[in-house]
C-alpha cells in the first residue's frame, strides 16, 4: 500500500438486521488531508466512521490505518487516533477539569497537556464548572478537546458542530484549521453543513444510503457539475449544494 | 512518584466515581440516613415494648355497671373488687380501665368498653380490638380468632385474672427469670440483616445501574476509544462501591451500638471476611445484571426482579421460617439469606470462622460465577 495514506478503507459492508447502514464503500486518506463526509440523516456516516474508529466491526471488507488494522494493533491505534462520537455524555457531575484529567490518564499524559487544551478549546473561564452545567456549544468544545488530549495523528469527528450557532461553528474551524498547520494533522469530519464541507475540508465524500455517491475536491466536484447540462440558463454560481440536490434529488437538511 | 500516582488512570476512576458520589445528595440519604431511621423505628417499635393496652368489648353495658334489675355478672364483680376506673366519653361510651402491674413483663391495661354486637365487629374489623367478652349461663364466653396471637394473650391473661379471687396484686411472678442474654432482641436481630440487605442494594443501584447509564449515554463507548484498560473501569466502580458500603455499614453499627447497646459477640475478622465476601457476591450479579442492556428501564427492572424476591424472602424483618418447609433450603441459599444469616450468627451467636466459613465461600463462588459469566458477555460498546 501507498505509505503516505493513513486510512484506507477497502469495499466495507455493515447491516443492522434489515438495514444496510453501509454497503460497499472505499476510501483513501492521506496524511494531512482534511475529509467531509457529507450526507443525510441515515445516510451511514456514522457507522462507516465507527468502523474506521475501531468501535463497530465491519461485516465485510477490510479497513487500514497507518498501515495497521485493529485486530493486531489497537493498543498503536488508540494511542494515535483522537475521536469525538455522534453523542456523549460526559460525567455530569465532573467539572471540565477533572474530565480533561480523567481522560488524559488514559493516555498517560499529565497536566500540562490539559492546561494546553484547556486553552485551544477557550474553556479556562469554565475549569471548575460541572459538565452538566455547561451549554451545548461548550460541551462540543469539551468533546474536541478530549479528542485533542493525545496529539492525535489522526483525528474522527462525527458531527462536531450540529446544533452550534455559525460564530461558535467558525471557532471549532479555525481550532481545527490551527491543528493542520501547527501538527500535520489528518482528519475525518461528518457533517451535514455544505459550508463546513466547502470551507475546511480539502476532500469531500457524498454519501447516501450507504453509498458513496461522489467524492472529490471542491473544484472537481463542481467542475462536475458544469458538465451536465442541468440548468440551460445559469444566473448563479453553482454550488456544493446544487450538486447534492442533483445526486440525491433532496436538500441536505431535508 | 506523587506524579504517577496522579496521572494513573485507576486513581482518576476512583477519584471520578468518589466525586461522583459526594456530588449526589440522594446518596447520603438513602445510604446512610435511611437504613438508621428504618432501625430506629423499626428498634423502637420492636424493642421498647413497654405497657401493653388492650381493649376488649364487652357486650352489654350491664356487665360494667349495675343496674336495678340485673342479676349477677362475673366481670361486673371482678372490676368491682379490683376498683377499675371508670370513664364515660361523651358520646356516652362507657368503659372501665384496670392495669395489671407486672415488674418483669411489663404493665398490661385492660380497657373493658360497652357496646353491642355490630359495633364490636366494626371494631374487630378494623383491627381496634380483637377479643369480645360475653356472658352466657354464668360464664365468661371469649369471642376471638383462634390464629391471632395477640387475641390469644389476651384470652390467656384474662381468664387467668378472672379464676383470681380477691384482689389482684402487683405481680412479681417468682418463676419468671428475666434473661439478660444480649443478642435476643428483635434490634439484634434486625442490624446484621439491614446490614446485609445495605449491601445488596447499595451494589446493586451503585454499580449496575451506573454501568448501564453509562452505556446508554454512550460515555462507555467513548471511554473505550481510548487506551484505557478495561479492567480498571470495573475495578475502580467496584472498590468505591465497596468503601461506600464499608462507610454505610459502619455507620449503622455505630447507630446502633449507641442507641440499642448492640455489640458484635463473635469473630470480627470473620465478620470483616464474611462482608467482603458478601460486597463481592453482589458486585458479581451487578456486573453481570448490567452486562449487556443500554436501557436503564430493562436495568431497574432486572434489578428489581433480582433484589425483591430476596427482600421479602431472606428473613430481614422477620425470620423465613415461617415460610412452608419445603421452600426454607431454598431460600438459605440466596446470597441475602447467606450474607444475613452469617451476620447474624457472628453478632448474635458469637460465631466465628468455622461457622463462617461456608457462607463466605458460597458468597465468593457466586460472586466469582456470576462477573466471569457477565465478562463473557459483557457489551462495552
Ligand atoms: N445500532 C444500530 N442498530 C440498528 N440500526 C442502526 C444502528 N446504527 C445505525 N443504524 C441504522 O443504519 C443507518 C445508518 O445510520 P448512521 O447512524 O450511520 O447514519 P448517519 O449518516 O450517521 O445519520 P445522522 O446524520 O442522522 O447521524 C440508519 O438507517 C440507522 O437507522
Ligand atoms: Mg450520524
Amino acid at each position: 500500500m501507498d505509505d503516505k495514506l493513513v486510512i484506507e478503507v477497502k469495499n466495507v459492508f455493515k447491516s443492522f438486521k434489515a438495514v444496510q447502514a453501509v454497503r460497499g464503500i472505499d476510501l483513501r486518506i492521506p496524511a494531512g488531508q482534511f475529509a467531509a463526509i457529507l450526507g443525510p440523516n441515515g445516510a451511514g456516516k456514522t457507522t462507516l466512521v465507527e468502523m474506521i474508529e475501531g468501535i463497530q466491526e465491519p461485516d465485510r471488507g477490510e479497513i487500514f490505518i497507518m498501515g495497521k488494522t485493529w485486530k493486531g494493533d489497537e493498543t498503536y491505534l488508540r494511542n494515535i487516533i483522537g475521536l469525538s462520537l455522534q453523542e456523549t455524555h460526559f460525567i455530569d457531575k465532573l467539572s471540565v477539569w477533572e474530565t480533561l484529567r480523567l481522560f488524559a490518564s488514559f493516555f498517560g499524559i499529565g497536566k500540562e497537556r490539559c492546561e494546553e487544551v484547556l486553552y485551544i478549546i477557550a474553556l479556562e473561564e469554565k475549569r471548575k464548572a460541572w459538565v452538566g452545567n455547561l451549554s451545548g456549544g461548550q460541551r462540543q468544545r469539551l468533546a474536541l478537546g478530549i479528542s485533542l488530549l493525545n496529539k492525535p495523528k489522526i483525528l474522527l469527528l462525527d458531527e462536531p458542530t450540529t446544533g452550534l450557532d455559525p460564530n461558535a461553528r467558525r471557532e471549532i474551524w479555525t481550532i481545527l484549521r490551527k491543528l493542520k498547520e501547527q501538527l500535520h494533522t489528518s482528519l475525518i469530519l461528518t457533517t451535514h453543513y455544505m459550508e463546513e464541507a466547502e470551507q475546511l475540508c480539502d476532500y469531500i465524500v457524498i454519501m447516501d444510503h450507504g453509498k458513496i455517491l461522489k467524492e472529490g475536491t471542491l473544484t472537481m466536484l463542481l467542475g462536475d457539475m458544469n458538465d451536465v447540462p442541468v440548468q440551460p440558463v445559469r444566473t448563479r454560481k453553482i454550488t456544493l449544494d446544487d450538486l447534492f440536490i442533483s445526486l440525491t434529488g433532496r436538500h441536505l437538511d431535508d | 512518584m506523587i506524579e504517577r500516582i496522579t496521572n494513573n488512570q485507576l486513581y482518576h476512576l476512583v477519584m471520578a466515581n468518589i466525586r461522583e458520589l459526594m456530588r449526589e445528595p440522594g446518596v447520603l440519604f438513602w445510604g446512610i440516613v435511611f437504613p438508621i431511621l428504618m432501625s430506629l423505628g423499626l428498634g423502637i417499635a420492636f424493642t421498647k415494648k413497654k405497657d401493653i393496652i388492650t381493649t376488649v368489648a364487652v357486650i352489654g353495658r350491664n356487665h360494667l355497671v349495675k343496674s336495678p334489675d340485673d342479676s349477677a355478672s362475673i366481670i361486673r364483680n371482678f372490676l368491682q373488687i379490683n376498683k377499675a376506673g371508670t370513664q364515660i366519653s361523651k358520646n356516652g361510651g362507657y368503659s372501665k380501665t384496670l392495669t395489671i402491674r407486672n415488674d418483669k413483663m411489663g404493665n398490661t391495661m385492660f380497657i373493658f368498653q360497652a357496646m353491642d354486637w355490630k359495633h364490636a365487629m366494626v371494631l374487630l374489623k378494623r383491627g381496634n380490638l380483637n377479643l369480645i367478652l360475653d356472658e352466657k349461663n354464668g360464664a365468661v364466653q371469649y369471642h376471638f380468632d383462634p390464629n391471632n396471637p395477640d387475641a390469644q394473650l389476651a384470652y390467656l391473661k384474662l381468664t387467668k385474672l378472672f379464676s383470681t379471687t380477691g384482689r389482684i396484686a402487683t405481680a412479681s411472678d417468682t418463676e419468671i427469670a428475666p434473661l439478660t442474654v444480649s443478642g435476643t432482641r428483635y434490634i439484634d436481630f434486625l442490624v446484621p440483616g439491614l446490614i446485609a440487605m445495605g449491601v445488596m442494594m447499595s451494589s446493586m443501584w451503585g454499580i449496575s445501574y451506573a454501568i448501564i447509564e453509562r452505556r446508554s449515554k454512550k460515555l462507555l463507548r467513548r471511554m473505550v476509544a481510548t487506551p484505557m484498560k478495561h479492567s480498571n473501569f470495573l475495578i475502580a466502580l467496584i472498590t468505591v462501591r465497596v468503601l461506600m458500603n464499608f462507610v454505610e455499614a459502619g455507620l449503622l453499627f455505630l447507630f446502633a451500638f449507641l442507641a440499642f447497646d448492640i455489640t458484635i459477640q463473635g469473630n470480627v475478622p470473620a465478620l470483616l471476611t464474611l462482608f467482603i465476601a458478601g460486597n463481592f457476591a453482589f458486585a458479581g450479579i451487578s456486573i453481570f445484571i448490567s452486562s449487556n442492556t443500554a436501557k436503564t428501564e430493562i436495568g431497574n427492572g432486572l434489578i428489581n426482579a433480582f433484589s425483591m424476591p430476596m427482600m421479602v424472602l431472606s428473613g430481614i424483618f422477620f425470620s423465613y421460617h415461617n415460610f412452608p418447609v419445603w421452600s426454607i433450603p431454598v431460600i438459605q441459599q440466596f446470597p441475602l439469606t447467606l450474607m444475613a444469616d452469617g451476620m447474624r450468627s457472628i453478632f448474635i451467636e458469637g460465631a466465628g470462622f468455622s461457622e463462617a466459613s461456608v457462607p463466605i465461600i458460597v458468597l465468593s463462588s457466586i460472586g466469582l460465577v456470576f462477573f466471569v459469566a457477565g465478562m463473557k458477555i459483557f457489551r462495552w460498546h
